[in-house]
């Protein structure tokens, strides 16, 4: 970036320094993937920062019972902020914005296919986030029934019609969902058109590396996830403002036809989340156990596969609403289906790792705690596909045991270890390598704090979304260790927003390729200047860096 | 405050589990709960298995395989392995075998809880969700009660499990007590069933498992598994109409002339509202407010008085009643055993 | 999908990718697709469901000259991409004329079929779930025959002021693979709605 004052010549070519409003002007009207990429970044770690404070004061009002730090409103209103915050406006900016950054670089494409629609899907995400946050102002409905929504991240009808959220929050909900929706089917429009229209000379779809490979299966689960909860928030809204009867129980309709469009979003939803989880692992581990990937094959397939299984099992979210015998037995099977791909990829980062020689940087050990919590957080997964073993778990503190270890031991650690990993390339500095490590033990201690007791509360029969709980169920215990780990994930979170600044400024410079890596952006400048490439590449194998680096044993000569 | 709470909370950590409290799905009392707890126990080993094994495998090979800067070839790159058919395979039918049979154990215990015949001695209740209290009907014993369930307990040899036909009046709820078994929804303009059938007596708790509204937290359950004889009582006396005691002639006065009757029901008065819940034989029960205020004459006046002071956001509104009429109804409906 | 393995770039075979434009709109037609199913699995669910007011069998009538001209819409469509490809920009500007024209016809109809549905009938989104499901998807789908006329009429209008070259055939056939997506639609929702339904 230009702005910066040049401290090592040979950095980049010095630039004069310009009018902050210039900057502004060049970042609000950019359409450079690079930059949208890193807006996306930024945006989703100011939404963490935010939500993970809601989620301390939930902790704060859970640690004992009958407490009354807040009141019940509030704390219904903090889960679903909690919730719809997390999914929509961290997950998903962060891992977009990643895939924004490094697709293009890693087929040696000069932008994404569709720059402008690039930017326009940013800012209608980035507009969502602030519309429903907007609703803590606005929103005072009649008799003040307004302000945050409060009808829990997944909404269910008839919780949201009008007659039972009178107000706006809900609408806030509802429009801020949409627009962020809109936007993710814009970036993924754009990531399959730069994957099969702009890959450089010679990456034929069996070279393309697994990243982006997972990043293309994520874009086309978008297609036909979004859209079943843009169609029902359509619905949504016609039934609260022209009194259609969508899910009106009063005309006839019906509250489950709700629950089977939202989870058939719901359930893909979260593969979404976590199919770039396993594309940054498919990078990180290789480089840092300096072996290839094991078995690239299979883990395509298994990728692919896992996206097309993940649009068969939405009902395991509705095991308890009174399915047939039959349609539960089905979801059953699709859901236990869903764990062989799974399996297979664990497998192979395994045998990456066996045999090769591990370096534990901060980026990999975050890498290994994915490993082993991705692992637990499947079998707790199987658990819970065995309905009648979720007729006791499912809505309970082991359920949200069970996706916050997914959506925070796996796909949360698989981000920092991300971020660790391409720092270097984005800024041209190295994070602190020590703080990192401090990061990384504290935040474990945190996490596992947290969510390994969070399991005997919902074994203890702790339901969820519960504000306060009677004093002799024996859940105090747990709770408050469960509260206390949130303490530690805090230090070990604002640690890392310290390195991440600190670290633009001061870090050692980082050069083109610091891990001795073998994907295309290592082969360009860091930071990769506007047009990625001064030549556009060409490839003759997976590891076009390795066969660079050793041109005695290249990959191209095994497959 | 603070203190009371951390301190009422660790007595009950140090009593009994099983005693009043417990609600922990491994402490099965009835043979929903029986069969998915031995299910569960297949699948927790199955689990626990696998997870030795592979987090065994990841331990092992980051110990073994981490790069020690000192060895020699230190600097050189290990050997390059792309894949290999016959271990992958392995990998995948291995996992293939594990789910088929643990799925064909699942299916096994879904048909058996689902499908299972009604014996004839069966006991029908209806049950519909309100937010945020629970009405139970007995259809053929011609009783409304809310809030709190009795059954009888059934005897393996000739059962008598207590058959729920379920549905709500407003929104989403779920009735679940962990012990007796698996949770099932109550969902508006739609019909779901479930059966229980505690062996032993004694006071079963549970709470509404999905959320309903601000209230969702103090919809609890109370589930009292009678003896046959305590059943029969029971019944024998919630078939009576309310109590019509002469000293409480104001009490019944002041709420037959303000808006209580258009919400609640005592049987054989004027009152015949359904909103809330029943309260014929509202003093007969335990607690109010959904089981989770103790039945005392200062708390019936408290929630009377302010119902938000117990249930911020209940759909109760204060009456705005004067510190006479409060008494009197007090007094009134502490007659209505 | 063509493209071939290029080892260097002086290797006689070319480096093809597929069109950008195409593979992005085919993309948007998955997405579109998938909002329209839920709707019509909506109108399924919710067949013979209603509790009170009219049937589809009381009020509905085949719509079948609107559809006929909706779906010649699109072999006109595709005779303009073929006269622009070919460089002829009358008879360009004719086939597209005769698209926008046909899409209004049907468009038209389907106001008419409303107004006769809600005045005479009664029938209105919020009558009962025949209402409401009709009106959503019919709407759904009429809301992207708007957007398609106002870009074909656009492209009308380049093409009459002689903007349109044949160097932009490929756009304009993105632009004929969205039309032919919404004709596509039509075929099933007049097939759940006015065949199956009533």
């Amino acid at each position: 970036m230009a702005t910066q004052a040049p401290v090592n010549a040979t950095l980049e070519q010095t630039a004069p320094r310009r009018l902050w409003l210039e900057v502004l002007h060049d970042w609000v009207t950019t359409v450079d993937h690079k930059k949208i990429g890193l807006m996306y970044i930024g945006y989703a770690l100011v939404f963490l920062l935010i939500a993970g404070f809601e989620a301390i004061l939930i902790r704060i009002q859970l640690a004992i019972p009958n407490n009354t730090f807040v009141s019940p409103q509030v704390f219904n209103q903090l889960f679903t902020m909690h919730g719809t915050t997390m999914v929509f406006f961290v997950g998903m900016p962060i891992l977009f914005g990643f895939g924004n950054y490094l697709i293009p670089l890693m087929i040696g494409a000069r932008d994404m296919a569709f720059p402008r629609l690039n930017a326009f899907s940013f800012w209608i995400s980035a507009f969502g986030g602030l519309l429903l946050y907007f609703s803590y102002f606005g929103a005072n409905g009649l008799y003040g029934a307004g302000s945050a929504p409060d009808v829990g991240w997944f909404a269910y009808a008839p919780l949201t019609a009008r007659v039972f959220s009178p107000g706006h929050s809900t609408d806030y909900w509802t429009l801020a969902v949409l627009l962020t929706g809109v936007g993710t089917i814009g970036t993924s429009v754009n990531i399959v058109a730069t994957t099969l229209c702009m890959r450089c000379p010679g990456m034929t779809l069996s070279r393309l590396p697994l990243l982006v490979w997972l990043y293309l299966t994520t874009s086309g689960l978008a297609f036909v996830t979004i859209s079943p909860l843009t169609a029902a928030q359509i619905m949504l809204m016609l039934d609260r403002y022209v009194g259609s009867h969508f899910f009106d129980t009063q005309a006839g309709g019906s509250a489950i036809l709700w629950m089977h469009f939202f989870w058939i979003f719901g359930h893909p939803e979260v593969y979404i989340l976590v199919l770039p989880a396993f594309a940054f692992a498919n990078e990180i581990i290789p480089v840092f156990s300096r072996k290839a990937i094991f078995g690239y094959p299979a883990m395509v397939a298994a990728s692919v596969g896992i996206g097309f299984i993940s649009l068969s099992v939405w009902a395991h979210h509705m095991f308890t609403v009174g399915m047939t015998a039959g349609a539960n037995t089905f979801f059953v099977l699709s859901t236990m289906a869903i764990s062989v791909p799974t399996g297979i990829k664990i497998f192979n980062w395994l045998a990456t790792l066996w045999g090769g020689k591990i370096h534990f940087t901060a980026s990999m050990m975050f890498a290994i705690g994915f490993l082993f919590q991705f692992l637990i957080a499947g079998l707790t997964g199987i658990m819970l596909s065995v309905a009648p073993f979720d007729w006791q778990l499912g809505g309970s503190y082991f359920l949200i045991a069970h996706f916050h270890y997914v959506l925070v031991g796996a796909i949360l650690f698989m981000i920092f270890s991300a971020f660790y990993y391409w720092y270097p390339k984005i800024t041209g500095r190295m994070l602190n390598e020590k703080l990192g490590k401090w990061h990384f033990w504290i935040f474990l201690i945190g996490f596992h704090l947290t969510f390994d007791f969070m399991h005997v509360a919902g074994i203890l029969g702790m339901p969820r979304r519960i504000y306060t709980y009677e004093a002799d169920r024996g859940w105090m215990i747990w709770n408050m260790i469960v509260s206390s780990g949130a303490f530690f994930q805090t230090i070990g979170t604002l640690i890392f927003v310290y390195n991440l600044i600190w670290s633009y400024f001061k870090g050692p410079i980082a050069g083109p390729d610091p891990w001795d890596a073998w994907t295309l952006e290592w082969s360009t400048t860091s930071p990769p200047p506007a047009y990625n490439f001064a030549v556009t590449p060409t490839v003759e194998s997976r590891r076009p860096l390795w066969d660079l680096k050793h041109p005695e044993d290249p990959d191209s000569h095994y497959e | 405050m603070l203190v009371r709470s951390i301190w009422s909370g660790l007595a009950a950590q140090t009593s009994n589990g099983l005693a009043h409290g417990s609600t922990s799905i491994f402490a099965p009392a009835g043979t929903p709960a029986h069969s998915i707890f031995s299910l569960s126990m297949l699948v927790l080993s199955i689990t626990a298995g696998i997870f030795l094994v592979v987090g065994g495998l990841l331990v092992y090979v980051v110990i073994r395989y981490r790069h020690r800067p000192g060895d020699t070839n230190s600097a050189q790159e290990p050997p390059q392995i792309y894949g290999s058919t016959q271990i992958e395979l392995s990998w995948t039918v291995i996992p293939i075998l594990i789910v088929v049979m643990l799925f064909l154990a699942t299916a096994r215990i879904i048909m058996a809880t689902q499908n299972a015949p009604k014996p004839a001695a069966a006991l029908d209740v209806t049950v519909i969700g309100h937010q945020f209290w629970w009405e139970y009907r007995y259809p053929k014993l011609g009783i409304v009660t809310a809030n709190e369930l009795h059954i009888p307990i059934s005897d393996p040899a000739h059962p008598t499990p207590t058959y729920l036909t379920m549905s709500s009046a407003d929104t989403d709820h779920s009735f679940w007590v962990p012990r007796l078994a698996g949770k099932m929804d109550l969902i508006p303009n739609r019909v779901n069933t479930m059966w229980i059938d505690p062996q032993t007596a004694g006071l079963y708790l549970g709470q509404c498992a999905q959320y309903c509204g601000t209230q969702h937290a103090l919809m609890l359950l109370r589930v009292y598994a009678d003896t046959p004889a305590d059943f029969a009582a029971w019944v024998a006396h919630q078939q009576h109409p309310a109590i019509q005691d002469p000293a409480a002639a104001e009490g019944l006065a002041v709420f037959q002339h303000n808006a209580c009757i258009s919400c609640h029901t005592v049987a054989g008065t004027a009152a015949t509202g359904t909103f809330g819940p029943d309260l014929t034989h509202l003093a007969s029960r335990d607690t109010i407010a959904s089981g989770s205020v103790p039945l005392t004459p200062a708390n019936v006046r408290a929630f009377v008085e302010n119902p938000a002071h117990f249930k911020p956001g209940v759909l109760m509104p204060p009456m705005h009643l004067n510190d006479h009429d409060l008494d009197a109804i007090t007094a009134y409906l502490m007659t209505l055993k | 999908m063509s493209e071939a393995a290029a080892v260097t770039p002086n290797t006689a075979e070319p480096w093809v990718l597929p069109s950008r434009g195409i593979v992005g709109m085919a993309c948007l037609i998955v997405a579109e697709a998938a909002i329209f199913i839920i709707f019509i699995v909506a109108y399924l669910y919710y067949l013979g469901k209603s509790l009170t007011g009219p049937t589809p069998h009381d009020v509905l009538e085949l719509p079948i000259f609107t559809s006929i001209c909706l779906l010649s819409s699109s072999a006109t469509v595709h005779f303009a991409v073929a006269a622009l490809h070919r460089a002829q920009r009358t008879a360009t500007s004719l086939w597209l004329a005769a698209t926008v024209l046909l899409g209004g016809i049907f468009l038209g109809g389907t106001a008419h079929e409303w107004y006769h549905l809600i005045v005479y009938d009664h029938l209105t989104i919020r009558t009962n779930l025949f209402g409401t499901t009709f009106y959503s998807l019919v709407g759904l789908h009429a809301s992207h025959v708007i957007v398609g006329l106002i870009m074909l009429t656009l492209s009308l209008l380049f093409s009459v002021t002689g903007n349109l070259t044949s160097k932009h055939t490929n756009r304009l056939e993105v632009l004929s693979l969205y039309w032919h997506f919404v004709d596509a639609v039509w075929v099933v929702v007049f097939t759940v709605v006015y065949v199956l339904g009533r």
